[in-house]
This record gives C-alpha cells, structure tokens and sequence, in this order.
C-alpha cells in the first residue's frame, strides 16, 4: 500500500498528501468510467460522420470548407492548454500556496477561451459562406462533432472557473483537489479527441 | 392559442391537446378510451396527493424517502416504479389483443393512430420504465449488501439516476393527459419519426423522455461498476462474490458501453426534428440505415442488461432452495463475462432485412447463434445445481423452474432467427414478436419476480403471502403460454406486427386465444397486487427480523431484516464463498463483535429530486417548444450541480453507542428466536433463524 | 532518489518531453497534408498513424497511464473500451459501406 503507488490515472497526489491520495481512489476512477462511456459517444459520431462524408447532396465538399491555417492554431492552443494545465496540477501537488496553481489555471482558461472563440469563428466564417448544418448531411455530421467537442471544452472552462474560486473559497481541501484532479482528466482527454478530430475531418477532408 | 404572447408563453400547446377536448369533438370509443386514460392519470396524481396530505406524510415522504441516499431506500422506489409502469403497459397490452381479437374485417374499436400509440407506449415502457428500473432496483438493494459494503461509490449520484428514470416516467404519464405519443414504435425509426411525416409532439416526449431515462441508466453502470471493483469487504476477491454481483458487474459494465449508443441515436433525430439537420431524413445526403445500426448498437446490448441481472437472481435462488452449493461457479462467472461481451458484436440481426450483402449477415447470423452456448451453460449449471439437492419449491423456485422450460423455446426460436435466410420470411411478423416476449418474460420478468419475493423480507422485515405468490405465479406462466404460443402459429401464418386491423379470418381462433391468455396476464398483476395487501395486513404474523428466512448464503443474509442504514455494524472479513453459509455450519455467526465504531453515512439531499424534476420539466419545455423553461431548466440544472459542488456538510456521524444498541437489540432476538427446519420456512413459525441441520 | 523535490522534477520532465513529442506529431502530420509528398491512401495512413502514437503519448506523458503494474486497472479499462469502441465503429463502416455500395 505505498503512497507513491500509481492508484488512479491523471496526476496521483502520492507521498504530498497520502489522505486525499487514498479518498481520490474511487472518485477519479470513477470520473474515468465516464470518460469511456463519453469516448463511446465520440466514436459513434466520429463513425457517423465517416459514414456521411459522401453526403454532400451536391453541395459543399470538405476540401472547399476547411481551413487548414485556422485547424493548426487551434491544435496548438488546444495542446497547450493540456501542457499548461499539467504545470497546474504539478503547483497543487507540490506547491504548498496555491498562487501558482490559480496562476496556471489562469493561463489554461484563456488558452480554452481562444481556443473556443476561434472555433466559433470558424463556424460563423462557415456558414457566411453557406456551409451550414442543415444543407446536407456531410455538414450536419460536421456540426454534430466538432460543436460537440467545443461544448466539451466550453463545459470544462466553466468548471475550471467554478475551481478557481473554490481554490479561494475553501483553500485546498481534500475535495477540491480530487474536482482538480477529475478536471485534469477532462481536459486531457479533451485534447485527445481533438487528436482524432484534426486528423479524421480537418486533414482527412485536406488531402488533396 | 396561437395570438398575442401565448405561443411564447406556451409554446405549441393547443386545446386540441388535451384528450378531453379530442373525446368532445369526436366521441367514438378510441378517443374515449384516451380520455379515460388521461383521466385515471389526473385521478391517481390527485389521489396520492389528498391521501399523503390526509395522513400527514409528506415531510416522512420528503425526509425519510425522496431525499434519502441510502441504496436500499433507492433500490425500493425503483421497484415501486417498475410495478406502476407494469401495470399501465400490462393494461395497454390488453387493449391491443383486445382490438386484434375485435378487428378480424372490422375496425375494432381502437383507431389505428390510437393502436400504433399503444405499441409504442408498451414497448418503451416495459424496456425503459419496467424492466430497467425493476433490475436497477433489485441490483440497487442487493449489491452493497453482499459485497459488504455500506453503500454504493457514489450515493448522490445514485439518488440522481433514480430521479432522472421517475423524471423520464414522469414525462410518460404526461403524454396521456397533453398532447399524444410517438406512433413509431419502440425503436423510433426515421424518417417516420423525422417532422416530415410526423410533425406532432409525440416523437419528441419518446425521445427525452429516452434520453433522461438513458443518462440516468449510464450513471447507474458507472456508480456500480466503481461500487464493485473499489468496495468490496476485505477478503472478497473477484472469485468469491456471489454470482449475483458477478451479473451486477457485467450488466454495469455493458450499460457504460451501450447506452451513449441511444443517446447518440436519439440526439441526432432530436437534431433532425429541432434544427433542420439531415442524419436521417429522405433528402440533402441524410442516410436512415444508420439509426437502425445506432439504435441496435444499443438496442442488442440492452438485452443482455436486462437478462444478466435475473439470470443472477436464478443463481442465487436455485444455489438456496435447492439447499446446495451452486455448480459450476467458475463457469458462470466465465459465461457471464462471455455473454456480455458478445452481446456487443450481434446487433446487425435485427435488421437483417436493411440491404447488406448475404457475406455480412451469415457473419453477424452466426455470431448471434454463439451467444447460445454461455446461456446453455448457466442453463445446465442450474440443472446441475438442482440434481441431487433438496429441492423446495417456493414460489421464487417455481419462478426459476418455469423460466427454464419456458425460456429455452424461446432461445430456440431466436436461434431459427439468427439465420437470415429464415428471418426475412418472418421479418416483421408476429413470430419476431412471440420471441422476444418469450425471451423476456421468462427470462427478465420471472427472474424480477422470484428476486422480488427473494428479497422481500430482507427488505421489508416480513414474508410475503405464499399462497396469493403461487396464484400470481399460475396466471403469469398459463397467461404467458395463452397469449404468446399463438403469435408464433400465426406468424409463421404470416400475420404482421403491430396492426391494428386483420383481413384473414382464419387467424381469428388463435387470436382469441391470445386474447384471453392477455386477461389471464392482467389478472396475474392483480394477485401480486392482492398478494402485498394481504402480506401487509398479514405483516405480524410474518416477521423474519432475525434475518435469514431461506438458509440463505450469501452476506445479506447475515443482518437484520429489514438491515439498519449502514448495513453492517462492523465491516465483515470474507474468507471464502458463500461466508454466511459456511459460519452457519461452524457457528461462528450471530456473535458480538469486540468493538463498536463511529459510522460516518451521507446526508440527504434534495439535489436527486430537484435534478429530477429539472430534467423533466426542461424535456417537457423541448417537447412543446417552450424555449423559456428549456433555457430556465438547463441553466437551473448546471447551478444545481455548481452550488452542490460547494457544500462541505454532507456527512452525518451515527455514533459507537448507537451501533451497538441497534446491534445488540438485534442479537437479542436472534437469540429469542426459533431456528426453523426448511419445511416450516413459508409458515409463520419462521422467525428468521435457520436451523442447522447437523 | 525519493526526495520530494526529485519527484517534482520527474513529473515535470513527463509533461515536458509529452509536450514536445505532441508537437512534434502534430507538426509532421500538419506538413504531410500542407505540402503534399505521398499519395492520397499513404498520407492519410500517416495521419491516422501520427495520431495513434500521440495518443499514446498523451496517455503516457500526461495522463500517467501506462504499463506499470500499478496503473494496470486503468489501462484494462481503457483496453476494453477501446475494444468496444472498435468493434462498434469498425463494424458500423463496413455495414453502412456495404449498404451504400449495394443501394446508393
């Protein structure tokens, strides 16, 4: 029963603080299972909308509506924002303050804010040029997906925000290190969805 | 309706609406009937209102139950709610082979639109608001006791998943009083359902109240799937559990995976319907052949979650009237995994008929052909189990004797549908229709039952009548014989499903048949009913509160019946399988232990039923396109949960003292009891106590 | 070697070099599409191959998932799942290419 034992997957808070270590046990493991019925949710629209690429009932194709550019930022804020928010969770493992965690914390959200306010632009650039959900199923596969991933992340910015006052409110507690700890897995695996989403729509649809 | 502010306000509701209004403008007996429907869910709602107001319940009902996190309080309600559904989906059942008997070159009296209503209510309801809370209710009571656990991993998320389901149900008691149901069946397929051909209300109640019921049935998996691999009394490794929580845990694991499937499935029409989208419709590149492979995708696997469970009640009541080990231990827990794992690679039988190529079908067709030989292997460990014991044959025996006769046709004949060549000349025949219900009944309801007349006492602190369970027993197999045998006769006639009216005279006779087994059925319902009066009337004479009425095995049986809140006094050391049984036999149970601790439990809390009835009034504001409430309830649920997240007072502490009065009460009258030999275990002489036979 | 300061150090190095290997994945796949080398079927092989490795690398790097023994649990569940999944996309692709090819 060491305290440095790996006992749930994200950031184990081990040898710093050996209580909340054995009480996250179940909780993250729990967050996890969710994670797999979330990633079975993803994986049928990722295949839905396989199925539906030749749906373009004579309209918009995939090469005539992504951007290449704008998919290659996002990717990078994205991925930033998962390196950023493990600084985070080091400063809650082995800071004995929380300034630097709120202060990651900071850097993540605004990377998830550019990150979201991007793709909305993206999705308005769309369909001002008539790529909208409803002209064909290839595009309502297209905005079932991709808003889903982006609500995701809207969703984990929210959460992200309500743990920072949390941190402030109530300092770090058993529970709100376990929230973090839950909330580190969303994140990354918000990034890992978008692995598949670049590579399956973005640059699927740009090979030329 | 439509002037002014009141479409904003009310968003499509019309007077039309109301079945009353329908029935006034056009009285013929199918809007009377409606009505009528309608009308008995105002009266109940009503009635349950004056009466808990009469006897001044409500803050007992607030406090003691809705806002309780105890996963027996929980498994109870679901219980209680899969009998309410049963009966009004058991009634709708009647109606249907009343009209079929009727309508032989007539009209019968159910309107078509009416009828096709009726199959779809009986079919949602059975699956998603009888069956699936009847299980998670029995898994809910039952798991943490025989794990030894004092509760589920995640309490208020377990009240949340209740909720959610009577949100759900709730919203299904609300189509028959505003506005109507979807008429596309259970399984919902566009483009039927999409708003070019059915434009009303219907489709969108079925497909939130669906999701509601779906997201609570994910959570439900998650919490138990956690509950067993993380809570488990010290000493019990995966291979002494009992076979029971071996199918809790396979069943949870396959709700994790085969639920977001239906909510994926359902969300897409919903897209459809709500903004135009184009997944499933006729036109603009939609593609409908992908529903059906999205809701099979969930639609097979459901199935199997809800056949685990029961076979794991067989296990459990066969291992303890037929006074014997289980046989073949290994074997079931083995079968039980294989079972749920390849429920997952069949679903394309049920739509053998889409268009695949013949390579495609044989391949799914012989797949679905293997899933019989786990499920003949439970079969004969059960057999086996039985040989050579002393078999007794109380009414959860009988249950699970008439389940393996009964179910194995019904195998039979899903192994003549696994072939494809055969299931295109049936495709969409009564025969389809015999099949599963001769799966699922024997298999699911008897299992539910015989777990319900199993677990009673344990529950509840008393037996229930005997002789009223033997009559509910007689009228649910001769009624299930009487009205499913004929729909296999004449499907293979070739009758279609789900019509309202017949045009060949010769299926009149066996329709008659079926008719009256449907009566049969109804009055089945009505001896369980009779049969909880007379046990509750009876209660005194009845009492186990020793807590071992059956010799049972497992831990659950080693407590008080009904369990204190915290199951166990102290957390129990488990050196092998079936430990309660094997302490019996070394007379190492009923014994104090040295020390009493303080046992922290969770609070209540009111987030369950305000999640609930958010969720439900949120599903409501979608189906009637009342955007105010659907943004009010969103926002409403995610500060719930936000403000939920920052309460830090949520446990309560039941001190050392208190434990040890509650236990020693109960010690005190194990030792006043009589043991009981099995013979006298359904008389009132049974107090508990099981006399070890030496 | 268990210093607290050292496992500071070790953990911060697992983001780092997942960081930079995440980069690097991404870039080529990127550069793969923008400037196009290999046929249409290979690249997109490349693609889809790039993005399982830096799957893989999240898991590993940030999200500490592994083949240690003590990190097994959640690596058989993340199997399983995986295995679910596939079964589940795999076979909706073949069933849904094969109705398109026999009927649309």
């Amino acid at each position: 029963m060491s305290t440095n034992e790996v006992r749930h997957p994200g950031l184990n808070l081990g040898a710093t603080d050996e209580v909340t270590h054995e009480q996250a046990e179940s909780a993250v493991f729990g967050f996890w299972v969710f994670l797999m019925s979330d990633a079975v949710i993803f994986a049928l629209l990722f295949a839905t909308y396989g199925v539906m690429l030749h749906g373009t009932a004579g309209g918009p194709t995939p090469a005539a509506v992504y951007k290449i550019g704008s998919a290659f930022i996002e990717t990078m804020i994205l991925l930033t924002s998962s390196f950023t928010f493990g600084m985070a969770s080091i400063a809650m493992k082995h800071e004995t303050g929380y300034g630097r965690l709120l202060a990651w914390m900071v850097v993540t959200l605004a990377l998830g804010f550019a990150f979201l306010g991007m793709e909305l632009h993206d999705f308005a650039t769309m369909i001002g040029n008539g790529d909208y959900p409803t002209r064909s199923g290839f595009l309502s596969a297209f905005f079932a997906l991709v808003p889903l991933h982006g609500l995701h992340v809207f969703f984990g910015s929210l959460w992200l925000i309500v743990m920072m006052v949390q941190v402030l409110v109530f300092g770090l507690d058993a529970r709100v290190k376990i929230n973090i700890l839950r909330l580190g897995l969303f994140w990354h695996f918000l990034d890992i969805v978008w692995i598949v989403i670049f590579s399956v729509v973005y640059l699927q649809g740009l090979i030329a | 309706m439509s002037q002014g502010i009141w479409p904003a306000v009310l968003g499509r509701f019309d007077w039309t609406a109301l079945p009353f209004v329908r029935a006034w403008d056009n009285p013929t007996a199918s809007e009377i009937i409606g009505a009528g429907a309608a009308s008995m869910v105002i009266i109940g709602a009503v009635v349950a209102i004056v009466l808990i107001t009469w006897l001044g319940k409500w803050k007992y009902l607030w406090s003691e139950w809705l806002t309780s996190l105890d996963h027996k309080k929980i498994g109870i309600m679901y219980v209680v709610l899969a009998l309410v559904m049963l009966a009004r989906a058991l009634i709708e059942a009647v109606l249907m082979r009343m009209q079929q008997g009727a309508a032989v070159n007539s009209p019968g009296f159910i309107s078509p639109d009416h009828f096709s209503q009726l199959f779809t209510t009986h079919g949602t309801i059975m699956i998603f608001f009888m069956a699936m809370p009847f299980l998670t209710g029995i898994i809910n009571y039952v798991t943490p006791l025989q794990i030894g656990a004092r509760d589920v991993a995640f309490p208020l998320l377990n009240s949340v998943s209740l909720w959610l389901t009577g949100g759900a149900a709730g919203l299904m008691m609300a189509s028959l009083v505003i506005g109507r149901f979807s008429t596309g069946g259970w399984s919902g397929y566009p483009p039927y359902t999409e708003l070019a051909f059915s434009p009303d209300v219907g489709p969108d109640y079925w497909i939130w109240a669906l999701t509601l019921g779906s997201v609570g049935s994910t959570l439900t998996g998650l919490n138990f799937a956690v509950t067993i691999f993380k809570m488990r009394a010290p000493g019990m490794h995966l291979m002494r559990m009992t076979l029971f929580v071996w199918t809790a845990l396979c069943t949870s694991i396959m709700m994790i995976f085969a639920m977001p499937p239906l909510t994926v499935a359902t969300a897409l029409l919903a897209l459809d319907r709500y903004l135009g989208f184009h997944f499933f419709t006729n036109d603009l590149g939609g593609n409908m052949m992908n529903y059906a492979n999205l809701f099979w995708l969930f639609g097979h696997p459901e199935v199997y979650i809800l056949v685990l469970p029961p076979f794991g009640v067989y296990s459990e009541v066969v291992s303890t009237f037929s006074s014997k080990e289980l046989y073949g231990y290994t074997s079931l827990a083995i079968a039980t995994m294989a079972i749920a794992v390849l429920s997952f690679t069949v679903w394309l039988h049920h739509f053998f008929t889409m268009g695949q190529s013949a390579d495609i079908n044989a391949v799914f067709g012989i797949a679905t052909m293997t899933i019989a030989v786990p499920t003949g292997v439970k079969l004969y460990d059960w057999i086996w189990t039985m040989f050579r014991g002393r078999v007794r044959f109380t009414v959860p025996m009988l249950y699970s004797l008439a389940f393996m006769m009964t179910f194995v046709i019904g195998g039979a004949t899903g192994i003549m549908l696994a072939m494809p060549p055969l299931d295109f000349l049936v495709h969409n025949t009564v025969f389809l229709v015999a099949h599963f219900h001769n799966v699922i009944i024997p298999g699911v309801l008897y299992g539910l039952l015989a777990g319900y007349h199993y677990w009673f006492p344990k529950a509840f602190g008393f037996r229930l009548n005997e002789k009223w369970g033997r009559i509910a027993f007689g009228c649910w197999v001769v009624g299930f014989y009487l009205a499913f045998m004929p729909l296999y006769v004449l499907g293979a006639a070739g009758m279609a499903r789900r019509t309202q009216e017949v045009f060949e005279p010769a299926f009149r006779p066996w329709l008659y048949i079926a008719g009256f087994g449907a009566l049969v059925l109804l009055a089945a319902l009505a001896a369980l009913f009779v049969q909880l009066w007379v046990s509750i009337r009876e209660r005194e004479a009845n009492r186990v509160t020793a807590g071992d009425p059956w010799d049972g095995r497992g831990l659950e049986w080693s407590i008080s019946a009904p369990p204190p809140e915290y199951n166990y006094a102290v957390i129990p050391q488990i050196r092998g399988r079936d430990p309660f049984y094997a302490g019996k036999r070394k007379d190492e149970c009923y014994a104090p232990p040295a020390h009493y601790h303080d046992i922290t439990m969770p609070k209540n809390s009111m987030t369950g039923p305000v999640i609930g009835i958010l969720g439900a009034a949120t599903a409501f504001g979608l189906v009637w396109h009342i955007w105010w409430l659907v943004i009010l309830g969103v926002l409403a649920i995610v500060g719930t949960v936000i403000a939920r997240s920052f309460a830090r007072d949520v446990h309560r502490i039941i001190p050392a003292a208190e434990v040890a009065w509650t236990d020693m009460t109960w010690l005190r009258t194990v030792a006043d009891a009589t043991p009981i030999p099995r013979q006298l275990e359904t008389s009132s002489a049974n107090q508990g106590l099981a006399e070890i036979a030496t | 070697m268990s210093g607290p300061n050292e496992g500071k150090r070790r953990e911060m190095w697992s983001y780092v070099i997942g960081y930079v290997l995440a980069l690097a994945l991404t870039g080529v796949a990127f550069a793969a599409v923008r400037w196009p080398t290999f046929a249409a079927t290979t690249t997109l092989a490349i693609v889809f191959g790039l993005a399982l490795v830096q799957i893989i690398v999240h898991f590993r790097f940030f999200l500490h998932v592994s083949l240690a023994k003590s990190s097994r649990d959640d690596l058989q569940l993340v199997l399983f799942s995986m295995l679910i999944v596939a079964l589940m996309v795999s076979g909706t692709i073949v069933i849904l290419a094969n109705l398109r090819h026999r009927m649309m």
